[in-house]
């Protein structure tokens, strides 16, 4: 049985093609992929993104913990930030990419819908183990979470929440209380665009919709529904790891470009075998390519150099901004510098991929 | 949902429409629903011989790459250039504009074996 969101009639009666991800009935896409695409990078989109996990993590211990499962320091985090990090294996293999915000009496982590379990078993067996005195508390099916991005989200949303949302810088949140639910406004996303994610009670969900405002099925509206399939177009065309395509349990920090997402001199789990990774080189990167055609290479697809495999592609589309076959993929360090070309072997066939600077679409700075 | 009734179809969602000795064809509303957006729609040349029940092109969307397969077996006397250019017409039309092949077929009643609207409709559970 499929998990459903709050939402999950809205999505229905909004006429969305629903497909199951990672355990939850999820809107595909509403009208059509390219077009919820087009949408964000343009005006703005609501996507729910209830499936992912909402962890708080509360108590004496909380921080210290954190800087046990976390790769990113968390001791100088101040109220009100949000940041991106990673939680490792000993071997130092990701076993979940995170966004951990930190409020006066809690921290909140937003994890991936498919690790969620996982996650909280880890966090429950180093608790155990180290002793730590604290919390943790899944908060995913009592609260809704909804992002909501592109360029003219900021105005739109700040008028509906009574609120300037233009002041806050990116990565900070804060809480509000609009028409007396309270709620928490990150300014995050996961489109390469600017835009909120916002956390409320999960009996709130309609009035949520009412707060985006206007009807989100009217041609003209200037935030319209966009689903789970423009989403992963508008993150590859932004270069953001997806989970369980760019990282897994086999993947290091190092290796997928995310050395910034690490303290080095951390005692985090994890942090001996990621400097050894740093310290000798990563054998394989992650790289961006550009291909040549409209043929997309897609997840597994091998990539040769001199006629021998030297990588292979973990996400690949064909950019609806550039109108360009994109991929990411793990290359051989020896063939990851750009302007390397490989050859990707699709299906029937041998295309020329040329290592590309990430990520292949930023947004417009703002005038 | 409902599909044309003038052809018929095979499970894997292509359709096969009589015109004059020709067999033109094509894929259904479904199957382009569930693929989602159409970029790339690879088809034989004109003379090539397609073979009922074997692959005749690829299509890929955003999401996924699949074979077209051909319910009938002769030769390729037309291909549909438009869909190069424009793939999204698979999405948009893909009863009419949006055909891809005529095949003059190799023997008679080539499409008997093939379902009718109602046999797909009620294989692929629609």
């Amino acid at each position: 049985m499929l998990k459903r969101t709050p939402l999950h009639s809205l999505h229905v009666s909004l006429g969305a093609k629903m497909v199951d991800f990672a355990g939850w009935e999820m809107p595909l896409y509403y009208r059509s992929i390219l077009d919820e695409h087009q949408q964000t990078r343009t005006s703005g989109s609501l996507f729910d993104v209830s499936h992912m996990g909402r962890i708080q993590l509360s108590g004496p211990d909380a921080q210290r913990f954190l800087s046990r499962v976390l790769t990113r320091r968390v001791s100088d985090q101040p109220v009100g930030v949000s940041r991106y990090s990673l939680v490792c294996n000993e071997q130092g293999g990701v076993i979940d990419d995170v966004i951990v915000s930190r409020d006066a009496k809690a921290w909140t982590l937003v994890c991936n819908a498919s690790n969620r379990e996982t996650v909280l078993g880890h966090f429950n067996r180093v608790r155990r183990a180290e002793s730590f005195d604290l919390d943790v508390s899944d908060q995913t099916e009592a609260t809704v979470m909804l992002a909501v991005q592109g360029p003219k989200v900021i105005s739109r949303m700040s008028e509906a929440m009574g609120a300037d949302l233009s002041a806050m810088k990116r990565y900070t949140f804060q809480n509000l209380s609009v028409m007396l639910v309270k709620l928490t406004v990150f300014r995050s996303g996961y489109t390469g665009e600017d835009g909120v994610e916002v956390i409320l009670p999960a009996r709130m969900a309609s009035l949520a919709m009412k707060m985006v405002g206007g009807k989100l099925d009217k041609p003209d509206a200037t935030i319209k529904p966009a689903g789970l399939g423009a989403r992963d177009t508008l993150r590859l065309e932004a270069a953001m790891p997806l989970y369980g395509h760019e990282l897994s349990e086999g993947v290091d920090p190092v290796s997928a470009g995310l050395s910034w997402a690490v303290d080095f001199e951390g005692s985090f789990i994890g942090a001996d075998a990621i400097r050894a990774v740093r310290d000798r080189g990563p054998a394989a990167r992650l790289v961006g390519l550009v291909l040549d055609g409209k043929r997309i290479a897609r997840q597994g697809t091998p990539l040769l150099a001199g006629g021998r495999p030297v990588g292979q592609v973990t996400s690949g589309t064909l950019s609806p901004t550039l109108q360009k076959s994109i991929a990411m993929a793990y290359v051989e360090s020896a063939h990851a510098a750009e302007g390397a070309t490989l050859v990707a072997q699709v299906k029937g066939g041998e295309l020329p991929a040329h290592v590309a600077r990430l990520p292949f679409y930023k947004r417009p700075a703002q005038a | 949902m409902s599909v044309p009734t003038d052809r018929k179809y095979l499970e894997s969602h292509e359709w096969h429409l009589p015109e004059g000795e020709l067999i033109v064809l094509g894929i259904t509303q479904f199957a382009a629903d569930e693929l989602t957006d159409i970029t790339y729609v690879k088809l034989p040349r004109v003379g090539d011989r397609v073979e009922a029940g074997k692959p005749f092109g690829e299509i890929e969307s955003v999401k996924a790459t699949s074979d077209l397969y051909s319910g009938v077996s002769g030769e390729v006397v037309a291909v549909n250039d438009a869909l190069n250019a424009d793939p999204g017409l698979v999405n948009r039309d893909p009863y009419a504009a949006a055909w891809m092949i005529k095949v003059r077929p190799a023997g008679p009643a080539p499409l008997e074996s093939l379902l009718s609207a109602a046999d797909y409709l009620s294989r692929t559970g629609h």
